[in-house]
């Protein structure tokens, strides 16, 4: 992850040609836009202050190229608190109304897109979906660990990217019916795949798991899960499962697992990690592949 | 510079559909897209993809079913490719080993929607779009199709002759969201915009934090005209404090609306006296918002949706990720309440004018997917046809772009032949503040005064990211003034507030004159964060200004169009008006200053006209 300043492009806007007239309406829009500013931040002050119940929120902060940032730090925020209030608004909240540099991953909003897991008093949950109501105060909210840290909780996902890639992640079959038609497939082995295609690709399990943090090279639970998906999916037929499973028994695959259960208890969707790792090793032996 | 053949921005279902058809005809093709292409907002549709799959069903009784649906302001051309191709594009899905929900016979599922006169909406669980992009994206893995992750599009590079029509797409100019570097992207055969939703346009909505309409923003500012944008769809069933989504499948599978008094007033208020529950969406929210306004609605906000007697094992079985998606936004499990629901923004039908090969007017400009109006839903989205939307028009949008001979197309773009100048009457001066029609093609004042007609491409590109490059530094150097946050939330209440489900004159003028001020305060929008690194503050910044535009092109279409046709509802015009209303409108940028006119609706089909009929469920 490169942070390098950009050259800073010639600014070659001249003011000649500005009449009087927009001269003065612009100085007007200003103050308006100034008073309006700053009405806002002491509103923000004064909700917080007078609400009922607020909560204390203490988050990391870094940025590589801005003084005062360099040094990671936490900042305390105090946030209004509202009935069914999530991390993630609280932190949308604290962004705009009192910093709007603070940094953060995040879109759905419903725990769909996987961008903001972060690592909250302690464990990896999604901000969209943790309750602050559940949580005590102060609210530590840090980037994912194990990670490379961008800027506050933004953290560089390449490696995760990296091996989520390595493991084939794509249907792969040698037969298929026409293209108007469909490949059968049991309801019972839909049922089998199914809690494993319901990854997000949050990460959350890679941060929490040591031997990943330990191994670089270690493919990791969400990887091995994406290729479970397709090993146990019947439609690949037992041919391409032959070939998903030397992927997995390599070196730095399932065998580095050491159930510590940390990924299943960390994911958001509840898929069940280390019972599919598990089952992907007894897979191999069944198969009498060579292990590490 | 970077350079590729084809430029896909945007990687939804939309998006990834097209990059891998540009890559099947042999294109350099590349996606350039502000998130991760598994972050995108397809992730979250939920019912499934409408396909005439099954003895019984028929691609006519489909383009017949979104015809009717869209209140006869689809355009056949493009409502009968919908439904011919979806058959065939939904197998290519299962092929690239989509996990559908499956028959006892092993055959993909399919259950009913509302508006469809066969249950044809094929589902996997109730996490469709979640199976189909997370598929897609496999298979662009597979082919190592290259993606810009985390580039957020800021321009489109668009030669400034004086019609649209004669206009060429070169390229965009993207800002790299990691290390805040702004570069060109020269795309030799075209740029497909694949950008997603607008709902951020309202602050309640089921659409993500990144659906900002900057697609729909950056071709109208580059001339493409946009179309249709008043028709607005707002889902019946939102959970009231997030606007998270609770699918029409609930009330496909049979899950039953309620008022305080317990009434199923679906039926008991005649609003849909066959269909009930499952009438067409507008009808749906339009019925939940009278009971919340007659005093029926619980909490003066909500109604309730029941899915209890359904039973545990079918909940589970069939609408799983509902139960979690209920405790974990609303605190309530809905194996043992009902779930509050009220109608939230959901999905805009207008978009960017294409033709039914995602052509725009521009040459080399596509568009496909939500940001895209060729048009599919005319004044109604059915449940169920955007995710075959993304797939069959993404596709068609690849291969042309990449250059794959296909039929000439029957809907035409721009303003040719048949079209109607139009005024609308605005308490305020419409378009950019602080401009006096000066604006180059794609929004920035002109710099020197030049055509860019005559410039070659890689000019063009250079032209664009020099202006943007400018703008940019501008935004970060200046040291004061109004932040982005407090002009967008302005503008997202007064939208809520004014041109939601019910719409009357004066409200959608009090609408015009707040997007005028947020417009006025924008003229002096800062970012405070200084930083090149991840800076969101510069990135919503811009977004906020794609919000502006297309909230003004909503309003300005609500309250041009007099009449009440699909999810338009006018107080002052309570009928569909077929003699004077059955036409598009269409809003150009002209250079900064919005100009209004309307083309007709096709409905002349291949094999049949489609005649207006009353749309009752």
């Amino acid at each position: 992850m490169s942070t390098q300043v950009p050259e800073q492009v010639e600014d070659e806007s001249s003011a000649e040609s500005v009449s009087p007239g927009k001269q003065k309406r612009d100085a007007k829009k200003r103050e308006r836009a100034e008073r309006l500013q700053e009405q806002r931040e002491a509103e923000a002050a004064e909700k917080a202050r007078t609400a009922d119940d607020t909560y204390h929120l203490k988050v990391f902060r870094y940025d590589p190229e801005v003084e005062g940032k360099q040094e990671p730090r936490f900042d305390d925020f105090y946030v209004p608190y509202k009935q069914g209030m999530t991390v993630l608004d609280a932190l949308m909240w604290a962004r705009d109304h009192y910093d709007s540099s603070l940094t953060f991953r995040h879109s759905c909003r419903q725990a769909i897109c996987g961008s903001d897991a972060l690592f909250v008093n302690g464990s990896q949950r999604l901000g969209c979906k943790t309750q602050l109501s559940d949580l005590s105060e102060p609210v530590r909210v840090e980037p994912l660990p194990h990670a490379d840290v961008v800027k506050d909780l933004v953290v560089d996902m390449e490696h995760f990217y990296d091996q989520m890639e390595a493991v084939e992640p794509y249907f792969q079959t040698n037969s298929l019916p026409d293209e108007d038609e469909e490949q059968r497939q049991t309801r019972e082995n839909r049922e089998k795949v199914k809690m494993s295609t319901r990854c997000i690709w949050c990460s959350a399990c890679m941060s929490s798991c040591n031997i990943a943090a330990g191994d670089n090279e270690y493919l990791g639970p969400a990887a091995i899960n994406k290729a479970y998906r397709f090993a146990m999916d019947e439609r690949e037929g037992e041919e391409m499962k032959q070939r998903r499973l030397e992927i997995l028994e390599q070196e730095h695959g399932v065998w580095r697992c050491q159930t510590q259960f940390s990924c299943t208890e960390v994911c958001p969707k509840d898929i069940p990690l280390t019972e599919h790792i598990q089952e992907l090793k007894r897979e191999a032996i069944k198969n009498n592949l060579k292990f590490w | 510079m970077y350079e590729h053949d084809v430029i896909v921005v945007g990687a939804g279902g939309a998006g990834l559909r097209a990059a891998i058809a540009a890559h099947e005809e042999g294109a350099d093709v590349a996606i350039v897209s502000k998130l991760h292409p598994v972050r995108s907002h397809t992730g979250a549709a939920e019912g499934g993809i409408n396909a005439a799959l099954r003895e019984g069903d028929s691609w006519e009784d489909h383009a017949y079913d979104t015809m009717k649906g869209s209140d006869y302001l689809g355009d056949a051309p493009a409502v009968e490719t919908l439904c011919k191709d979806s058959p065939k594009e939904t197998i290519q899905l299962e092929h690239w080993g989509m996990a559908f929900s499956r028959d006892d016979d092993g055959r993909v599922s399919q259950r009913p929607f509302g508006g469809l006169s066969f249950p044809r909406t094929t589902y996997a669980g109730a996490e469709t779009g979640h199976q189909l992009l997370h598929t897609m994206y496999e298979q662009l893995v597979k082919r190592g199709i290259k993606v810009y992750d985390e580039w957020h599009v800021t321009r489109l590079a668009v030669s400034d002759e004086d019609d649209p029509e004669d206009r060429t797409c070169h390229g965009i100019v993207a800002y790299d969201v990691q290390t805040g570097k702004i570069e060109g992207f020269r795309a030799r055969n075209g740029v497909i915009l694949a950008t997603g939703g607008l709902g951020q346009v309202y602050d309640h909505t089921t659409n993500a934090v990144a659906n900002t309409g900057d697609g729909v923003a950056m071709a109208y500012r580059a001339g493409a005209p946009i179309e249709d944008m008043e028709f607005i769809q707002f889902h019946p069933t939102t959970l009231p404090s997030t606007g998270v989504l609770i699918t029409e499948g609930v009330r496909g599978e049979g899950g039953i609306l309620y008022n305080k008094h317990g009434e199923r007033f679906m039926f008991e208020y005649g609003y849909a006296n066959n269909l009930g529950e499952l009438a067409s969406r507008d009808v749906v929210s339009r019925a939940e918002l009278t009971e919340v306004n007659e005093g029926r609605g619980i909490e003066d906000e909500y109604v309730h949706l029941d899915m209890r007697h359904l039973g545990e094992e079918r909940i589970v079985d069939r609408l799983e990720n509902i139960i979690h998606l209920s405790e974990d936004f609303e605190g309530v499990n809905p194996l043992e309440a009902p779930m509050p629901v009220k109608p939230g923004q959901h999905y805009a039908m207008g978009g960017v004018e294409t033709d039914e090969n995602g052509e725009t007017c521009i040459t080399g400009l596509y568009a496909a997917g939500e940001c895209a109006c060729a048009s599919v839903h005319g004044g109604n989205r059915l449940g169920g046809n955007a995710l075959p939307e993304l797939i069959v028009f993404g596709k068609r949008a690849g291969h042309h772009a990449a250059g794959k001979d296909m039929k000439t197309a029957e809907i035409t773009t721009g303003k040719v032949g048949d079209y109607e100048p139009a005024d609308v009457e605005s308490p305020v001066q419409l378009g950019e503040a602080g401009l006096g029609g000066d604006a180059v093609a794609d929004g920035g004042e002109r710099t020197d005064g030049g055509a860019t007609a005559d410039l070659s491409g890689d000019e063009v590109v250079q032209r664009a990211l020099d202006d943007e490059r400018e703008t940019i530094e501008h935004l970060l150097e200046k040291e004061d003034g109004i932040q982005h946050a407090e002009i967008r939330e302005r503008v997202q209440k007064s939208m809520t507030q004014h041109v939601n489900v019910f719409r009357e004159e004066e409200a959608l003028k009090d609408a015009l004159r707040d997007i005028r001020e947020a417009r006025e305060l924008y003229q002096d929008v800062y970012v405070a964060d200084k930083s090149r690194t991840f800076n969101t503050d510069l990135l919503q910044t811009l977004e906020t200004r794609n919000i502006l535009d297309i909230a003004e092109a909503i309003t300005v279409g609500a309250l041009a169009r007099n009449e009440f046709r699909g999810a338009h509802w006018r107080k002052e015009y309570q009928e569909r008006r077929d003699e004077e209303w059955l036409k598009h409108t269409m809003l150009s940028w002209n250079d900064g200053e919005p100009e209004l006119w309307y083309k007709p609706v096709i409905l002349e089909g291949e094999n049949k006209t489609y005649e207006p009929k009353i749309r009752s469920y």
